[in-house]
């Protein structure tokens, strides 16, 4: 398997530092890696999962609608910020593989490259402010 | 392919008798294939002496930049070929994604700090970024990746008569690991130096000045040699010495970095060696 690109080594290394959960997925949309904290959250072990394809991570923590109804993979926020090369934040239903359905909100950041090249993406996931 | 080194030094150049073994010059090396082309990799003060080496019917030369410190671009205005109105020379370096490599080279070639600037030189002077495709250069088949330093710095690795060499001169691979080294997948640098014949790689530091330079964007001689045989390559020349390092501290630094048994040969990089990948080092 290929070298990934060293913006995306680093950033992994960044997001194993981090208290927020936060994925990151490669160009192709692929998930490369969760830190501790988004493991926590979500009920994954990603030593033991591995890289995951975009379309089973998408499917595996689809965002809800209000119904709790499976939403439109292509809508998750990540999805929507690797496609669009734009910045997506807002909240976000999700349940992970422990079946806890969870409201949450998500800060989802493309990744391009010096030359403008799509690298990959990055989500942190953020409980929301309590009233 | 024959490489000479005319600069080995990191940082700062470090001139005087305790250094007089490995030499004081920072980063210049030279190679030259077998049908004559000639690559420079970085400008830092050995380029002086490789400049006025160079035959001056040599009508076009490569200059690869691995990145804009000090260190590795000092010796352009010194660089002879440049005041030769035949020659052409192309100067390859990395991307930034604000300013062209001729805008950002200016701010070293150009007054206060140096009284010619590019346009003034007299050789023909055409600016690449460098290539993240392989791209031929005479003989030789480039190609360049960004790597883990300080600022935008690449590595390349290049090939030619069937022998390949990779140089990462300024890279500290171990701050992109967990637990370095580690797969290959996540390690800066692994392409580029994967099963070549020669690495020239930065080790600068032993183990115990690294603890303390952590994000200085180098390498100690373990991590150099950890890295060496993860790329699974055939000899390593330990690169970017220190300047604060004797020739004493690199003849121990290089005992250190065999000293855990490695399969693979490895030598401190002594301003002056020459390698040729068919036949070994040959001076």
């Amino acid at each position: 398997m290929a070298q990934l690109p060293v913006e995306l080594i680093l950033v992994r290394q960044l997001a194993h530092g981090l208290a927020v959960p936060t994925f990151v997925v490669d160009a192709a949309g692929d998930l490369v890696f969760v830190n501790e904290a988004a493991e926590a959250l979500l009920g994954l072990d990603f030593e033991d999962v591995g890289q995951v394809s975009f379309a089973d991570w998408t499917t595996a923590f689809a965002s809800r609608t209000k119904g709790r109804q499976r939403a439109d993979p292509a809508t998750h926020p990540l999805a929507v910020a690797i496609r669009q090369r734009t910045p997506v934040h807002g909240p976000l239903r999700i349940v992970g593989r422990d079946g806890v359905l969870r409201s949450l909100v998500v800060t989802a950041l493309p990744l391009e490259g010096s030359r403008g090249q799509l690298l990959g993406g990055l989500a942190m996931f953020w409980e929301p402010p309590t009233r | 392919m024959k490489i000479r080194l005319w600069g080995t030094r990191g940082s700062l150049a470090s001139s005087g008798p305790e250094t007089a073994g490995y030499g004081g010059n920072t980063a210049a090396v030279e190679i030259v294939s077998a049908d004559g082309t000639i690559l420079v990799l970085d400008a830092g003060t050995g380029i002086r002496r490789l400049g006025a080496a160079i035959d001056p019917s040599v009508e076009r030369l490569d200059i690869l930049l691995t990145h804009l410190h000090m260190d590795h671009i000092q010796g352009l205005g010194f660089f002879a070929p440049f005041f030769r109105p035949s020659g052409e020379i192309h100067i390859w370096g990395p991307a930034s994604a604000t300013m062209e490599l001729r805008t950002r080279l200016t701010r070293y070639l150009s007054p206060p700090l140096f009284p010619v600037r590019i346009r003034d030189l007299d050789a023909r002077v055409v600016l690449h970024d460098a290539p993240e495709e392989p791209v031929s250069i005479g003989g030789f088949e480039v190609v360049a990746q960004h790597v883990i330093h300080p600022g935008p710095t690449v590595g390349y690795r290049i090939s030619a008569d069937g022998a390949s060499v990779a140089y990462l001169p300024d890279h500290e691979p171990a701050l992109g690991a967990r637990r370095f080294p580690e797969e290959p997948r996540w390690t800066s640098g692994f392409d580029l130096a994967s099963g070549v014949d020669l690495l020239i790689h930065d080790g600068q530091y032993s183990d115990d000045e690294r603890a303390t330079r952590i994000g200085w964007g180098h390498s100690s001689v373990s991590e150099a040699v950890a890295f060496a045989e993860l790329t699974r390559v055939r000899r390593l020349i330990l690169f970017h010495h220190d300047p604060s390092h004797s020739d004493a501290v690199l003849d121990a630094l290089t005992e250190v970095a065999r000293a855990g048994g490695t399969s693979i040969e490895v030598v401190a990089g002594r301003e002056g060696a020459q390698y040729d990948l068919g036949t070994g080092v040959h001076a």
